[in-house]
């Protein structure tokens, strides 16, 4: 469908607006919080541990204060107090935190001290003048350490056991069966911001400049950390140079306040490219079992998907990679098992897609091993295993266009005509070619969120909500939404957002922003209409007098009789005759909980890869990745798509690329660099494009929208894992698959 | 980083005097330098800045035919430079393999040759390196070492030398020019790196205060141009170091190989020139025999670091790609994707 048949007459949402800070963002004006510089700023740097375990033993505090230019050194023992352990949960999404509590670390990388200078660089010699001194402890960071143990939970409360059906039963009787395990490695959040904070104290008010996907959970374990109240805490968050699930409040950023509360002056700290890996949260490694049996027509009789994943030393996050499995196809006998490992490494938590980007790359390859086992096409066996209702609730979906998914991405791919044997193509070169599917979901949630609509005498309207913009356009979808829920142009529209002081927009993760505070922007631009038809329905001196609630519509600003084009009147008119400065609506949104009883609730896709292969060498490129998804409304088919790239482009740095290098001697990362950790390149993508499958969605919020900020990079890793196996008839099952695994295994 | 004193000399004599002193260190481009510096693996106590030296930055050609490269010329500019790139078409192909189009235009031609290796322990002040710290050990052995050396490392390290450049270079027999306290010498390019042996630490042969001024490539260098290759395995399509690399040079008559040039890259600590396996070549047809018993000579002495087996076969293979592309000539225009195995994208642009 194209971007233009998809919008509704004189509406802004479903139009291809270009994003509203784009100009701001491409010349260099748009202020992230490290830009902020306010009178009297002191600069900051952390000192980190290069111990994963023991104990610090000595800081030469003398030789950091004796440096030109710093100011101060805080380490445990003039740390200011807290009101609340650094270790408690109480706020939700939280973790524990190294607030230099005591002289334990728990993890490479983790804060040690804090150097407070005048100029950057002389907090970054004090800190480096630290030279600490450590009681290191034997350290264990694989997931073949010791102590494995069944955890009741993983995710966000999500059980760690399910099971469906008889798993055993179905693959004793199936025809064709698979046991495969699946490696994921370590990965760490390398948002192009890092993490950071401009504080500024006034007595026990707290005044900061930082990047949260949270206003109002960060205010809140502010408050409980630093005892004070939450309105005496504002935050300004204009933009953020990207979140994904690392950007609620972190334990470095706090350390960043309690150095400005030490030395009474506003302190700036950022965390160097190599502080982000330890300190902000990671996503676990995995090893996944997974066994599959099939019949002899390819239906599925069994899935039994077992994850060993591993959480900190000290506090819990396990990556909830089973949870694909529950949703996807349809199979009579579903379980899934979990057992984890601590590990000495920082606490993993919420990185793009937790669980379903791991869970999805082992899921998508066993249903292809599962698929040649059987002898099918890869797109013919998930069709076969099309899961009409949800198989483990067996609920009906709420939407569910995965069909038209899989039609639209195989036919704009060409996918007709792929042999079913690998290595039968080449391209004129002689590389070898190799195609692959993977099948793409992610759960559509929603979290709580409200807003605040104005609309003024002048006829123009104001919508606050306390939204995060992460780069990924929110602020633009969200003036879309506002604009035609007041009755508005988009030029006549004022949006505030990013900032703590306006209603409590709810997190931006979850790929449930737009859900959320869309439904709550919704809601209130509602409510203010509303109170505007009240008024004009009431008085007989307005042409709209007696029609009715019912019988209003807002439209360019003016409300309109449903059933008489030539009766209405402008919204300045009604305000005007009524006296009054503007009318007020209040909104709010969350999750219905009787819907989702009665529904389950995914957006979902298909992504075909193609890749070339060096039959010699071994390097591996992708060439070409489709990916066509479904997410119910689209509110703006530009952003869509480009959220759907980076996904995509994601999939491909976990199928090819990321990985920490841990040396197990000493829990240090050995490549905390976008040198060595590797990222794809703009070379290495080539061709990418997103498909936009039309789905309504009558269920699943008012705005019937889905998320599409994580989809994407689900099923694409698989895809390619699958396409690289088509190129090459070698199975990599450890992601991500390196030179040496395809020229080793055409060797052998 | 530490604080330190700024220096900016005039003349080249100036330059070295102010070096003289202990703790100093030249600036070049600083691609390399300021990084090392900025994690307190350098902490020079002077900075002498090249980069207003008059004169260090023109490529000439010599009466002799050779080309004289200024140490001061940026990477960009040397690949970009027509002439050079006609007559050295490989040696401008690996320079631009390397690092990103913002570094190759800061990066400089001495700088590069005294790039200091990726190995992820020499970066890291608190793990063992007697590259860093003598005497202190290896960390890298028994650690990360899945892309360290396979040819003449020894227990003491086992790093490799990154460039891309040396690797054609030392296939073309360049010549280092240096300038330094005691007057000028010269040294082939072969010998100016060295092998750690007992004292990683040395990484060339340029004593305290000596400076490279420029390089120089001898008249007979520009007779491979119709076939010259190199080849380049990286773990990404772009902005990575090789894993393996490899420069390939033949000068052919009648159908057969007058002369050969191999070098290896991503191997050792310094760019590997395969002399043994370019006698092998001398006299042969260029057919994949051939090749194939060339790298199997110029990875003779190979053996494994750590978990870097694998890098031996991968040498040979890329030794026989880039002796097999040579063979099939100099493409006429510098290759979308310098260096890399895969063939652009219809369509895509030139870099």
């Amino acid at each position: 469908m194209s971007d233009a048949n998809r919008s509704r007459h004189g509406s802004s949402i479903g139009q291809p607006v270009t994003r509203r800070d784009g100009m701001q963002k491409v010349t260099g004006q748009a202020r992230f919080a490290a830009d902020n510089n306010p009178a009297g700023l002191l600069y900051a740097a952390l000192a980190t541990s290069k111990i994963a375990l023991g104990r610090v033993a000595f800081l030469d505090v003398a030789a950091a204060r004796a440096h030109p230019g710093v100011v101060e050194v805080m380490v445990q023992e003039n740390r200011p107090a807290l009101a609340q352990h650094p270790d408690d949960k109480s706020v939700p999404f939280s973790f524990k935190m190294d607030l230099l509590q005591d002289d334990r670390v728990r993890y490479a990388g983790q804060p040690i001290a804090v150097v407070i200078a005048e100029t950057l660089e002389a907090a970054t010699e004090g800190a480096a003048l630290l030279a600490p001194r450590y009681e290191a402890e034997p350290v264990e960071v694989t997931l073949d350490a010791a102590g494995a143990y069944v955890p009741e939970t993983v995710g966000v409360g999500a059980p760690a056991e399910m099971r469906h059906g008889d798993v055993e039963a179905g693959l004793g009787s199936a025809a064709f069966r698979i046991e495969a395990t699946y490696e994921t490695p370590l990965q760490f959040h390398n948002a192009m911001e890092p993490h950071a904070v401009v504080a500024a104290w006034d007595g026990d008010a707290l005044s900061l400049d930082m990047p949260t996907q949270g206003l109002a959970l960060t205010q809140m374990r502010l408050a409980s950390l630093f005892g004070i109240r939450m309105q005496d805490i504002h935050i300004r968050t204009p933009f953020i140079g990207g979140g994904f699930g690392s950007k609620l409040l972190s334990g470095p950023q706090v350390l960043g306040i309690l150095a400005a509360r030490l030395v009474g002056r506003p302190v700036k700290l950022v965390l160097t490219r190599a502080q982000m890996y330890g300190p902000v949260s990671h996503r676990s490694p995995t090893r996944q079992t997974l066994r599959m049996g099939a019949a002899a027509d390819g239906g599925l009789t069994a899935i039994h998907h077992h994850l060993r994943t591993a959480t900190s030393r000290f506090d819990d996050f396990l990556e909830p990679s089973g949870g694909v499995s529950h949703s996807l196809y349809a199979a009579p006998a579903i379980a899934t098992t979990t057992e984890a490992v601590r590990l000495d490494t920082g606490t993993p938590g919420f990185m793009r897609a937790p669980g379903e980007a791991s869970g999805s790359i082992a899921l998508e390859s066993a249903m292809d091993e599962m698929a040649a086992a059987c002898g099918m096409d890869p797109l013919e066996f998930r069709l076969r295993n099309y899961a009409e209702v949800e198989p483990v609730s067996g609920k009906p979906f709420s939407s569910k266009a995965l069909r038209e998914c899989y039609t639209e991405g195989a036919a704009r791919f060409g996918w007709a005509g792929r042999p079913l044997e690998p290595r039968q193509m080449r391209d004129e070169d002689g590389m070898l070619v190799g195609w692959g599917l993977g099948t793409a979901t992610f759960p559509a949630m929603m979290f709580q969120g409200e807003a605040r609509a104005v609309l003024r005498r002048d006829g123009t309207g104001v919508m606050e909500s306390g939204t995060h913009e992460m780069g990924q356009g929110a602020w633009t979808a969200f003036a879309q939404i506002a604009a035609d829920s007041l009755g508005l142009s988009l030029d006549q529209l004022e949006f505030r957002a990013g900032n703590s002081d306006l209603p409590n927009a709810g997190i931006a993760g979850g790929s449930a922003h737009t859900a959320t505070a869309g439904s709550a922007i919704h809601s209130a631009g509602g409510q203010a209409i509303e109170r505007l038809t009240e008024l004009a329905v009431a008085d007989p001196r307005s042409p709209l007098f007696g029609a009715g609630n019912v019988g209003v519509v807002a439209r360019d600003g003016r409300l309109v009789r449903r059933d008489d084009d030539s009766r209405s009147e402008s919204y300045s008119d009604i305000l005007g005759r009524a006296g009054l400065d503007m009318v007020e609506g209040r909104g709010s949104a969350a999750a219905d909980p009787a819907v989702a009883e009665r529904y389950a609730m995914h957006a979902h896709g298909a992504v075909f890869a193609e890749v070339k292969v060096d039959p010699d060498l071994g390097q591996i490129r992708v060439t070409r990745l489709v990916g066509a998804f479904a997410a119910g409304r689209i509110i703006n088919p530009r952003l869509v798509r480009s959220q759907y790239y980076g996904g995509m482009i994601w999939g491909l740095s976990f199928a090819l690329q990321e990985r920490a290098a841990i040396d197990p001697r000493t829990g240090r990362v050995m490549n905390a660099d976008l040198a060595e950790y590797h990222v794809p390149v703009n070379a290495d993508v080539p061709s990418v494009e997103a498909i936009l499958v039309a789905e309504e969605d009558p269920y699943v919020n008012a705005l019937g929208v889905k998320g599409v900020g994580e989809i994407g990079i689900t099923g694409t890793a698989g895809a390619i894992a699958n396409a690289v196996w088509h190129a090459t008839g070698v199975r990599v099952r450890h992601f991500p698959i390196a030179l040496e695994d395809i020229t080793g295994a055409l060797e052998a | 980083m530490n604080r330190f004193d700024y220096v900016r000399p005039r003349t080249v004599a100036e330059a070295v005097a102010a070096a003289a002193v202990p703790g100093s260190a030249y600036l070049a481009g600083g691609t390399n330098l300021l990084d090392l510096m900025k994690i307190g693996v350098a902490r020079p106590d002077r900075l002498i800045d090249l980069n207003y030296l008059p004169g260090l930055d023109v490529i000439e050609t010599l009466p002799d035919g050779a080309v004289r490269i200024g140490t001061q010329v940026r990477n960009a500019d040397l690949a970009h430079d027509r002439d050079f790139r006609e007559r050295f078409p490989a040696v401008a192909e690996a320079l631009l393999s390397g690092a990103s189009a913002q570094l190759r235009n800061a990066a400089t031609v001495g700088g590069n040759l005294l790039q200091r290796t990726r190995c992820a322990y020499f970066q890291d002040t608190a793990s063992a390196c007697n590259r860093r710290s003598p005497g202190s050990g290896c960390d890298a052995l028994g650690g990360e070492n899945r892309l360290h050396a396979v040819l003449g490392w020894s227990e003491h390290c086992i790093a490799t030398h990154p460039s891309d450049f040396c690797v054609p270079l030392v296939a073309l027999g360049a010549v280092v020019e240096i300038e330094g306290p005691q007057g000028r010498r010269e040294i082939s390019l072969s010998d100016f790196h060295l092998l750690p042996g007992t004292t990683p630490e040395r990484e060339s042969v340029l004593t305290p205060g000596e400076l490279i001024v420029a390089l120089r490539l001898p008249a007979d260098a520009a007779g491979f141009a119709a076939h010259a290759r190199y080849v380049k395995l990286r773990e990404r399509t772009s902005y990575a170091f090789a894993v393996v690399s490899a420069a390939a040079a033949l000068r052919m008559e009648g159908g057969r190989i007058v002369e050969a040039r191999l070098a290896l890259g991503g191997v050792a600590a310094k760019p590997w020139r395969a002399e043994a396996a370019e006698a092998a070549l001398a006299g042969c047809l260029p057919d994949a025999d051939a090749f194939r018993r060339a790298a199997d000579v110029a990875l003779e002495a190979a053996r494994a670091s750590g978990d870097n087996a694998f890098k031996i076969g991968l040498a040979r293979r890329i030794a026989i790609r880039a002796l097999t592309l040579a063979a099939a000539g100099t493409p006429e225009r510098t290759p979308a994707l310098p260096a890399s195995p895969f063939a652009p994208i219809t369509g895509g642009l030139h870099v």
